[in-house]
């Protein structure tokens, strides 16, 4: 070996040629990519099954009809709550995006309170979801057994539940799985790690995960509530 | 980086390289003092995982295998008691006979113990981990920890999936695409009671493990080669795996979303795949679903997950003929180009494994065209192997035969790929013995063989010894042979209508004269399976007393022939070596060698022999070496010979 200059040698500056990140991203940034690649497959294949179901189904209970309830409120206000639940969602996508500027300025103290914030927009849209599961649960509705008319007026679809209850089920497991991170991270920042590491990069990976959760919530919401 | 500092080694010449940003994580998981457990169980050194994956997989196809050899039996035999069963599987064997119902759970655990466990987790798993920091000059995986997370997920997943060998309803036995409403409803047979709990489990979790792997194997990839190694340079290993990774990122998760639905519909109450089912005389109340449903999702990993067993396989072939045929691999670019093709095709053909399902023929027709495009690129690859091996200096070590013994089995079953690709054929051949010998043919043997070339050939880099060549040479012609011994003959067995997964042949007449054949098809398995006990002999036989290996026992060019024999976390005692050329230069016009490793620059080498040979070079040079290598004068004679005949038949212009 030599390290005089060849020829063949590339010029160091050229994207694809080794010994350089040709996307301009480290490899847990990649990473991240790649994984919400796979994840964006595996709600695709659950949404297309629930598109499946419905188009293979003489008819289907009206959404405005099932989510009509508003805590504390008697009344029919069809998509109201889920609207406020999408908006809180949307908002916590905001925070994130600021904790992840501050991150890239190094300001702790400023990471350390759009995380919370984050982390509270999570935490409510959880608990939206807890209670519009118990709200339709006393209303009959559950895995198995769907109380809600089709449009034509036969017995509900079970599927329609069924597929409400997973795929919702599914789409909260990754806000609460992401919830829980962000608390971690949210220490990791206050006790300084990523000071110490130079970088906060793990903020913008997990910033990456939270915006994609939204991302998907607004398939899952156009699907279920919209259409 | 400054872990690594006592192994630095300045004199080495590229110093101003040394604190290259992209390598600052290289010593990541390095420890100075390696204990036992950090060295070899929670080891984050990627060779020690490959050996890890490695010797998993091989327990695993023992397993496999030993199954496969009880329902052989029955299948040999269906008339005779064996007394000896009922002391080896209890209940299951009572009276000396196989219980139907364990007959389907063995063909079950076989092929998800093999196509998952063995070619998937053993394969991939093993030469990724082991090939692609090597070859593409990383000190490690990107992520050591994930890569460890990621056996170590793999080792749980085994397990669940043996328990379930000993669970009192059985492991599950709805086959190992468990369709279904089969899978679903536990009322249906025995093993879809908590035996196909277990096996969901156990997927879940393998999932998990093929997600991980496969992130690191494409971040790698893309952002760990070091200088010089382009895209283009990289050898086709690295290649083949990168496209599996893909295909497994994109298709396992799909999977994923087919068992959670199946979990559901076996434990939540749901009817995602359940309608209009009558069972033990009652109708199920469960109905709007769809089973049709879930073979659509099986089959989008499904068939992919073909590709992510076959293609780790003809990437080992391609580094392995062209080191041995002692020639540039023929066609670099277009075999990239191939894998890409094929990796693309294989998300939209799945539903050729539906043609019966009552699918739209029109629908049927398209998967039918995009399923024998998949033959376009697969021929390139054939024939790129032949146009390799054509007139090379040919070095048969048993990793080569095992190499050629690939191409041979992908050429057969490939064949027969395009009769089952054809929507008006399948109505016949669906669910026969000729599927069953077509995809043992073309998927399990192929890559088992692809599997056990890449062990011969890395086994030195792996334990820094040599295998037994005679007992290669053994090995590989006992299974060559018994492996076309148990297959071929079930593609007559096929076309003559005898379908697969049944107890046995013996209440229909029309089969009846298949007898003696199934009998001769295990005692050829029987064959087989005895013969990878030589394998399992001279391993773990040369893991001590092989013959110590030199540095580049196949004179290759790849990167990990430049690292010293020892394991070494890092790889590399000094810096981590640049690369200047292709990893195919053999035989090059004018080379003091016949391989020039990627590390060495233009300038070292004598004038004739820089930038790009001709073609006429080429040839001429192979000739003169050819001449004088004596081992090649039989390879000259028999291409002269073939020259000859193809001029007899006009194939070629004299």
């Amino acid at each position: 070996m030599s390290s005089q200059a060849s020829p063949s040698l590339p010029t160091s500056g050229k994207l694809w040629d080794g010994g350089n990140e040709p996307f301009g991203a480290s490899y847990g940034k990649l990473m991240m990519w790649f994984f919400l690649l796979s994840d964006a497959f595996t709600f695709s294949a659950l949404l297309l099954a629930y598109a499946a179901l419905r188009f293979s189904s003489l008819s289907w209970p009206v959404p405005d009809d099932v989510f009509a309830g508003v805590p504390f409120i008697h009344g029919h206000f069809p998509l109201v709550f889920v609207g406020i639940m999408t908006f809180i969602l949307i908002m916590s996508s905001v925070t994130m995006v600021l904790a992840v500027e501050a991150g890239h300025r190094g300001a702790r103290n400023e990471v350390v309170k759009w995380m919370i914030w984050t982390i509270l927009g999570g935490i409510a849209f959880l608990s939206c979801q807890a209670w519009e599961w118990t709200h339709l649960h006393h209303d009959g509705a559950w895995w198995g057994s769907n109380p809600f008319a089709n449009a034509d007026g036969t017995p509900g679809q079970v599927n329609f539940t069924n597929l409400f209850f997973t795929i919702t089920g599914f789409h909260g497991f990754h806000v609460f799985s992401g919830v829980v991170i962000n608390i971690i991270v949210t220490i990791m920042t206050a006790v300084g790690v990523f000071d110490r590491r130079g970088t906060y990069e793990t903020i913008e990976k997990i910033g990456l995960y939270w915006h994609f959760v939204d991302l998907v919530w607004v398939f899952v919401f156009t699907f279920f509530y919209l259409i | 980086m400054s872990t690594l500092a006592h192994s630095h080694n300045p004199s080495n010449g590229h110093g101003s390289h040394a604190h290259d940003p992209i390598h600052g994580h290289d010593s990541h998981g390095h420890h100075h003092k390696e204990t036992f457990i950090t060295k070899y169980i929670f080891s984050q050194d990627h060779k020690m995982i490959a050996k890890q994956y490695l010797l998993s997989g091989m327990l695993m196809a023992l397993i496999a295998a030993g199954l496969s050899l009880l329902f052989r039996l029955q299948l040999g035999w269906p008339d005779r008691t064996f007394p000896w069963l009922e002391s080896i599987i209890g209940e299951w064997g009572k009276g000396g006979r196989l219980d139907p119902n364990f007959y389907l759970a063995l063909v079950t655990l076989h092929g998800t113990l093999m196509v998952f466990f063995v070619l998937t987790a053993g394969l991939s798993g093993t030469f990724s981990n082991l090939l692609i920091p090597y070859q593409v000059g990383a000190r490690d995986m990107a992520s050591p920890f994930i890569n460890m997370l990621s056996y170590w997920l793999f080792f749980l997943s085994s397990v669940i999936m043996l328990a379930s060998l000993f669970v009192e309803s059985g492991p599950a036995s709805a086959g190992w695409t468990i369709y279904p409403p089969l899978s679903a409803l536990p009322q249906a047979v025995p093993g879809s009671g908590l035996g196909m709990t277990l096996w969901l489990i156990s997927m879940v979790l393998f999932i998990a493990s093929a997600l991980m792997g496969a992130l690191n194997y494409i971040t790698t990839i893309l952002n760990m080669r070091t200088q010089g190694m382009k895209m283009t340079r990289m050898p086709l290993t690295v290649w083949s795996f990168f496209c599996t990774a893909i295909l497994g990122v994109l298709s396992f998760p799909v999977l994923l979303s087919a068992a959670v639905l199946l979990v559901f519909d076996r434990s939540f109450g749901t009817s995602f795949y359940l309608s209009e089912i009558y069972i033990a005389g009652e109708a199920l109340t469960r109905t709007g679903g769809s089973p049709i449903l879930f073979q659509h999702l099986f089959w989008f990993l499904g068939h992919p997950e073909v590709y992510i067993v076959l293609m780790p396989a003809l990437g080992l072939t391609s580094e392995i003929i062209a080191t041995n045929a002692r020639k540039p691999i023929f066609g670099y670019r277009a075999m990239v180009g191939s894998l890409l093709g094929i990796s693309f095709l294989s998300f939209i053909v799945w539903g050729h494994h539906m043609f019966i399902t009552g699918m739209n023929p029109f629908l049927g027709n398209v998967f039918m065209i995009l399923t024998l495009v998949i033959a376009v690129p697969s021929a390139v690859k054939v024939f790129n192997y032949l146009a390799t091996l054509w007139r090379g200096n040919i070095r048969f070590t048993p990793a080569m035969m095992f190499a050629i013994g690939v191409v041979s089995l992908f050429i057969s079953g490939g064949l027969t790929g395009i009769y089952l690709g054809n929507a008006a054929l399948d109505i016949n051949l669906h669910d026969t013995y000729f599927v069953v010998a077509h995809f043992h043919i073309v998927m399990g043997s192929a890559s088992m063989f692809g599997m056990l070339a890449g062990v011969y050939h890395w086994y030195p880099k792996m334990y820094g010894r040599m295998m037994d060549e005679k007992l290669g040479y053994l090995h590989f012609w006992l299974t060559f042979a018994s492996v076309y011994l148990v297959f071929f003959p079930m593609h007559f067995m096929g076309l003559d209508g005898v379908p697969r997964r049944y107890y046995q042949f013996t209440g229909f007449e029309f089969m009846s004269e298949w007898m003696d054949m199934n009998r001769f098809i295990s005692v050829s398995a029987i064959m087989a399976t005895a013969a990878q006990l030589i394998f399992f002999y001279n391993f773990f036989r040369s893991i001590r007393h092989g013959k110590v290996a030199p540095q580049n026992p196949w004179n290759a060019n790849t990167l990990e022939w430049t690292t010293p024999v020892e394991r070494l976390h890092g790889n590399w005692p000094g810096e981590i070596p640049h690369v200047h050329r292709w990893p195919y230069d053999y035989s090059r016009p004018g080379a003091p060698q016949d391989f020039i490793l990627q590390t060495v620059p233009d300038e070292e080498l004598p004038l004739a022999a820089r930038g790009r040979p001709t073609n006429e070079a080429l040839s001429g040079a192979a000739v003169t070496e050819r001449v004088n290598t004596p081992s090649a004068q039989p390879v000259a004679s028999s291409s002269v010979f073939i020259a000859r005949l193809l001029h007899r038949i006009g194939l070629r212009r004299a």
